[in-house]
């Protein structure tokens, strides 16, 4: 429809400014901190937020600025880990429970429905009393848990598509179930799996925080927000901003991926 | 229906037999003996055997499975490694404030977001309804400890409403649980209200849409009573079961919360058991949590055949 003013789609315009002004944050913590972000200062404990410590400094002296730009990039690490282990594990499942169906593909389902039904940081928490912590296990953890949901989301889609004129078409031309699956079928789950993994990551970024500020996340020597926050708690009246400044990334980066998720679906919505 | 009740039934006993085998698989792969942790590294091989022994782990593992699921059936969820007590006594304390945190937070949530969300839709694409749908895509991106040491810093150490860590034991009267439990419940109640508004303003939006409400309008019903009497009927069932599904996440929410506010619920002790590997403890908590899911999710399901009279028989 050419004559149809497009509407802007708000969602996705300030998703993508925030995500990518958070984005641009976490790759400058890769490459530079202004301070080391595990070093102790005598001198500047609980500073209050100035021109050398924009965000002020902790109970130790160490500066809010450069803890926060290391861990959000190990949240970031964390969820993105997460994410690719979820969904190509997930993705391989769902499409071959979705494309084949019987037998196998009822079990595989009735598995995930239950593991889906739980809370994943309750889930996550019992994994690593079993395995023990560390940033690795807490990978391997959460990836396992964040399958099914991808493999349920996947598996609706080939179960949409798998008797399509063009997918029956394809077979009828001698197309193999491979060729069909992936190149077929594949490309048109897209726009339900981004959505779908702008769930996931939140999803994560919400489990690596809370499991770090409960002390069951990644080693005490890497700077990580829920353990700052975790922290913080303890001198909050005195030195609010080791408080304010760990919330305001978790939230910030939350916010900007949701809301691209959001303004995915409304585009979905409008027909694409 | 019968038959499906049936059915049904059988499927959650199912999965909570399930739950136990994984529980109980769970922490028997291990490395490393529980012997080690009560008895210390330097334990002669005589005290280990005896301890093996008196803990049972001399079977096989179905038959250590079959013990402890008899035991757990008659009452019994063993002894905990750490405080050297029944698990049952340990929990029984620390579960009323869990479940009294987790009743709050549930009600808090149906009393928020039901309101908001009909509003919200009533006057959809006015003011109202947009600072309503800013302020809750951005409540429900505050992860809910956040909103927990949010609550800590204004109402307690600014305004002083309440004083943070002064919950101690059950044994309090039930109004001043409630004062302090007030602010925990808030912090798990908020992201769930947040998307409970945005999933029922859906709701109405697109029953709005239906051919019946128009019918009902050129029938000369007013607003309200459209809104009352024949939308709301439809829909409210998915937000019944998003509601009943929630529980499980705030049994979750609990677990962190509790650690925000020093509530001794069963979050603590399950933290402070992970922490002291005190594995008959985490495994105690860990089945009766999965069992709650998995009944509360049951009920979702039973609620919705219930309210939606087109899935009768089905």
């Amino acid at each position: 429809m050419s004559g149809v003013k497009k509407r802007i789609n708000w969602y996705f315009a300030a998703g993508g400014v925030l995500t990518t002004l958070t984005v641009a944050y976490i790759l400058l913590g890769m490459v530079w901190t202004p301070y080391d972000p595990g070093a102790l200062s005598a001198a500047d404990r609980g500073a209050p937020p100035s021109l050398a410590h924009p965000f002020g400094c902790d109970h130790m002296g160490r500066d809010i600025f450069s803890r926060t730009l290391q861990g959000a990039g190990t949240t970031l690490t964390i969820a993105l880990a997460v994410l690719v282990i979820g969904c190509v594990a997930g993705l391989v499942l769902g499409a071959l429970c979705g494309y084949y169906g019987g037998v196998v593909d009822g079990a595989v389902m009735r598995l995930c429905d239950a593991v889906a039904a739980f809370p994943s940081i309750l889930l996550a928490l019992v994994v690593i009393a079993v395995i023990g912590p560390g940033k690795y296990n807490i990978i391997a953890a959460l990836g396992v848990l964040f399958i099914p949901s991808f493999a349920r989301l996947v598996r609706g889609e080939f179960v949409k598509y798998r008797d399509r004129d063009f997918v029956q078409a394809a077979r009828l031309m001698g197309v193999s179930h491979g060729r069909i699956i992936f190149v077929h079928i594949l490309p048109n789950t897209w726009p339900v799996l981004l959505s779908g993994l702008a769930i996931g990551f939140n999803n994560a970024v919400l489990a690596e925080a809370s499991m770090s500020y409960l002390g069951i996340g990644v080693s005490p020597q890497e700077a990580s927000l829920g353990q700052m926050l975790s922290e913080a708690q303890s001198y909050m009246l005195t030195t609010p901003w080791t408080m304010f400044f760990p919330a305001l990334v978790v939230v910030v980066l939350i916010l900007g991926v949701s809301l691209l998720g959001e303004g995915l679906r409304e585009r979905m919505g409008d027909g694409l | 229906m019968v038959k499906t009740l049936a059915k049904r039934m059988g499927l959650l006993l199912l999965t909570l037999l399930l739950v136990t085998v994984l529980a109980f698989l769970a922490f028997s792969i291990i490395p490393g003996d529980p012997t080690s942790s009560i008895l210390g590294v330097d334990a002669t091989p005589e005290q280990v055997a005896v301890l093996r022994e008196q803990l049972g782990l001399d079977l096989p593992i179905w038959q250590r499975y079959w013990n402890w699921l008899s035991q757990a059936f008659a009452g019994d969820l063993g002894t905990s490694y750490n405080f050297r007590m029944p698990v049952g006594q340990l929990m029984a304390p620390k579960m009323s404030a869990t479940l009294l945190l987790a009743a709050l937070s549930f009600v808090l949530i149906v009393v928020i977001s039901i309101p908001l969300g009909i509003l919200s839709a009533r006057h959809a694409g006015g003011w109202l309804d947009r600072v309503v749908t800013v302020a809750d895509q951005v409540t429900m991106s505050i992860p809910n400890f956040v909103v927990g040491i949010a609550l800590t810093y204004l109402f307690g150490l600014v305004l002083r409403w309440f004083e943070p860590g002064s919950y101690t034991s059950a044994t309090r009267d039930l109004a001043e649980q409630l004062r302090y439990l007030i602010f925990p419940a808030l912090a798990v109640a908020l992201p769930r209200s947040a998307m409970t508004v945005k999933m029922l303003r859906g709701s109405i939006l697109s029953e709005m849409g239906q051919d019946y409400i128009r019918t009902a309008y050129s029938k000369g019903n007013s607003q309200s009573s459209v809104l009352w009497r024949h939308v709301l009927r439809n829909a409210m069932i998915p937000v019944v079961t998003f509601l009943a599904m929630a529980i499980a996440d705030i049994v979750a929410g609990s677990i962190v919360v509790e650690q925000v506010f020093a509530v001794p619920g069963l979050g603590q002790l399950l933290i402070s058991s992970i922490g002291n590997r005190d594995y008959p403890v985490v495994q105690a908590i860990v089945v009766l949590v999965a069992a709650v899911v998995v009944v509360c999710n049951f009920a979702a399901d039973l609620l919705y055949r219930v309210m939606d009279p087109r899935l009768k028989g089905r």
